[in-house]
């Protein structure tokens, strides 16, 4: 059932991208401007197969794109495979990183307060972490740019190395990538945490009402190792918003992306909607989509880990 | 009610009224370039407490002006989000069956492309969008969250003794959904427009300033933080201040939601915990799907 949905989610995606080509004003021939003359215009059109019918060209997208054929960057001069192959795995290294920290930062916090909700420390977090929460990444990219690179100059400002990077000893190498990572990488967790750690205060104080802590207590377990139990069946909640948190964590790496120069798929994809260069754009739509179905299903994954009752048999 | 609920109506009330008095309290009409040689791109002074931008036009103005558009946008599209979403899961609700079960599927695959991209591309292929064009499209890509939402929420509903009376007695269709399952959501509706409200904001900023949201001379926080966007170290204002605006109406946003969630949950979060409400925490803001997360189960 999983992987059918996955699939399902990837073809509506191509479906998507292609409906919205059909429905834009334009085609390849109005890149060349208004001087061609109706005789060039009509044999670029018979070269891009637009004189199809609409069925004809929507089985030849679904077609090449089951081939692994995404088109050419007309802005980049090269595949739009060999684009992505390049922007993609440094999307998900950052995006990885970001999900990493928010996820231990969020649910150790979260769980401290779910521990003693309503008491004066649990609101005075929340209210701290309501702030958080209501950030756009985007901006708070742009103050850390400021305040840390540019007016301390403790980090750099932009891009995934330094431009002598090849340079470096592996040591130094080390040093620098993990320099480069450190704004990018806070501005995505610092909301990041916010939002998880709402989701884990909130299990965490369903769970310590839940007859088995009262058990545990009874038992007169210390309370600690009463949390320590509590908090194993508040992870359920947190591990499935993980896998709908996906979208709105691209959305955030898109941002950061584009205000750090991190060269990812946001960066990409920026690039190309400035330079109208559509194939890299929808290559970006159907990839997004399709992570979004893989950390769903991850997720999914996850929770039967987590939860023995979700096991088949 | 309780003193819990204050600072956020606090919030949200100095946020309308802002924009309400907008007109009233910019001291410059929004465009108007004062004195392009003279007062270009002035750090902020008593005169222009927010300075002013490369073409010499007062930012507190703009700012102010801008809030009405930002916010315009956010409640407009939220609004339909809310009307198609609630319809869609009205409809799929009533029809029931093998229906409602695909209906579901649908959402959760449309759920799973995320929204931005699909914006972006838009962008890519159409470049500028007028403002009526850009709510029908954050409108109509932002439903889904609201409409899965509705789906758990009347199904819930439905099993209740009171609706289960209802249908004894002989009601039946739509009348059943207007006249007694409807009113139950409405307390959903209003926290969820709460939320969606405050991700709108953001999105609509974050558009803008990708330059895909509104468009150049038209204020907006989004564009003000475009035209700042080449010069934040040595322009800063043009960054911080709609920024914080933004920010400010976010924050308001998410607050109010939270209170009111309090408000119309009052089991949900008590003092020590004993709850039994077991509703996830929706989230929306800067990120998120907006709306409670898919389990949501019945308010006591």
């Amino acid at each position: 059932m999983r992987v059918l949905q996955s699939v399902a989610v990837v073809f509506s995606a191509a479906s998507l991208a292609f409906v919205l080509l059909q429905l834009a004003p334009g085609d390849p021939a109005t890149a060349l401007g208004e001087g061609i003359s109706p005789e060039l215009r009509a044999t670029i059109r018979a070269q891009y197969g637009l004189d199809d019918s609409l069925a004809t060209q929507y089985g030849r997208w679904l077609w090449s794109l089951l081939r692994g054929e995404l088109g050419w960057s007309r802005d980049q001069h090269r595949p739009v495979a060999a684009v992505l192959a390049d922007a993609l795995p440094r999307s998900l290294f950052l995006m990885g990183c970001a999900l990493s920290v928010s996820l231990a930062g969020g649910m150790l916090i979260g769980a401290w307060q779910g521990a003693r909700a309503g008491s004066r420390r649990d609101r005075t977090t929340s209210t701290a972490l309501l702030v958080l929460y209501s950030l756009p990444e985007f901006w708070l990219a742009l103050v850390l740019l400021v305040v840390f690179a540019h007016h301390l100059g403790w980090l750099p400002a932009t891009g995934i190395t330094d431009e002598t990077y090849r340079y470096m000893s592996t040591r130094q190498q080390f040093v620098d990538r993990v320099r480069h990572l450190v704004l990018p990488l806070t501005s995505l967790s610092l909301v990041g945490v916010a939002v998880f750690a709402r989701y884990q205060r909130h299990a965490m104080q369903e769970s310590m009402t839940q007859a088995f802590v009262r058990t545990a207590r009874a038992k007169g377990l210390t309370e600690s190792a009463v949390r320590r139990q509590a908090w194993r069946s508040a992870l359920l909640p947190v591990i499935t918003v993980t896998g709908l948190m996906l979208p709105a964590l691209i959305t955030g790496a898109v941002f950061v992306e584009r205000v750090f120069a991190w060269p990812g798929m946001g960066f990409a994809m920026i690039r190309a909607i400035e330079a109208r260069d559509y194939p890299v754009v929808s290559a970006g739509v159907i990839l997004g989509s399709a992570v979004t179905a893989l950390g769903a299903a991850l997720a999914d994954i996850a929770r039967e880990i987590a939860d023995p009752r979700l096991r088949t048999p | 009610m309780s003193r819990r609920l204050s600072p956020a109506f606090v919030l949200m009330a100095l946020l309308v009224a802002v924009v309400v008095a907008g007109p009233l309290l910019t001291p410059y009409a929004p465009n108007a370039q004062l004195d392009i040689i003279a007062l270009r791109s002035q750090a902020p002074s008593l005169a222009h407490p927010f300075g002013t931008d490369a073409v010499s036009r007062d930012v507190l103005s703009r700012v102010l002006d801008g809030g009405r558009v930002s916010l315009a946008l956010a409640i407009l599209s939220v609004s339909l989000s809310l009307v198609v979403g609630t319809l869609y899961g009205a409809m799929s609700t009533l029809a029931g069956g093998v229906v409602d079960s695909t209906m579901r599927r649908l959402l959760d695959v449309a759920l799973s492309i995320p929204r931005l991209l699909v914006l972006l591309a838009v962008g890519a292929l159409w470049g500028a969008l007028s403002f009526p064009a850009l709510v029908l499209l954050i409108g109509f890509t932002g439903w889904f969250d609201t409409a899965r939402l509705v789906t758990d929420e009347l199904r819930a509903l439905r099993a209740q003794e009171f609706s289960l009376a209802a249908r004894a007695m002989g009601v039946r269709g739509p009348r059943l959904l207007w006249r007694h399952l409807l009113p139950h959501l409405l307390p959903t509706l209003v926290i969820t427009a709460s939320f969606g409200v405050a991700g709108t904001i953001a999105l609509e900023a974050g558009l803008s300033y990708l330059g895909l949201g509104i468009q150049a001379p038209q204020a907006s926080w989004g564009t003000i933080l475009r035209d700042g966007a080449g010069v934040v170290q040595s322009e800063w204002w043009l960054s911080l201040f709609p920024g914080l605006a933004t920010v400010f109406a976010v924050l308001a946003c998410n607050a109010l939601g939270d209170a009111l969630r309090e408000r119309f949950a009052p089991n949900h979060v008590p003092r020590r915990a004993t709850s039994r409400d077991t509703a996830p925490i929706p989230m929306t803001g800067t990120t998120s799907p907006s709306a409670f997360s898919p389990s949501r189960t019945v308010r006591p």
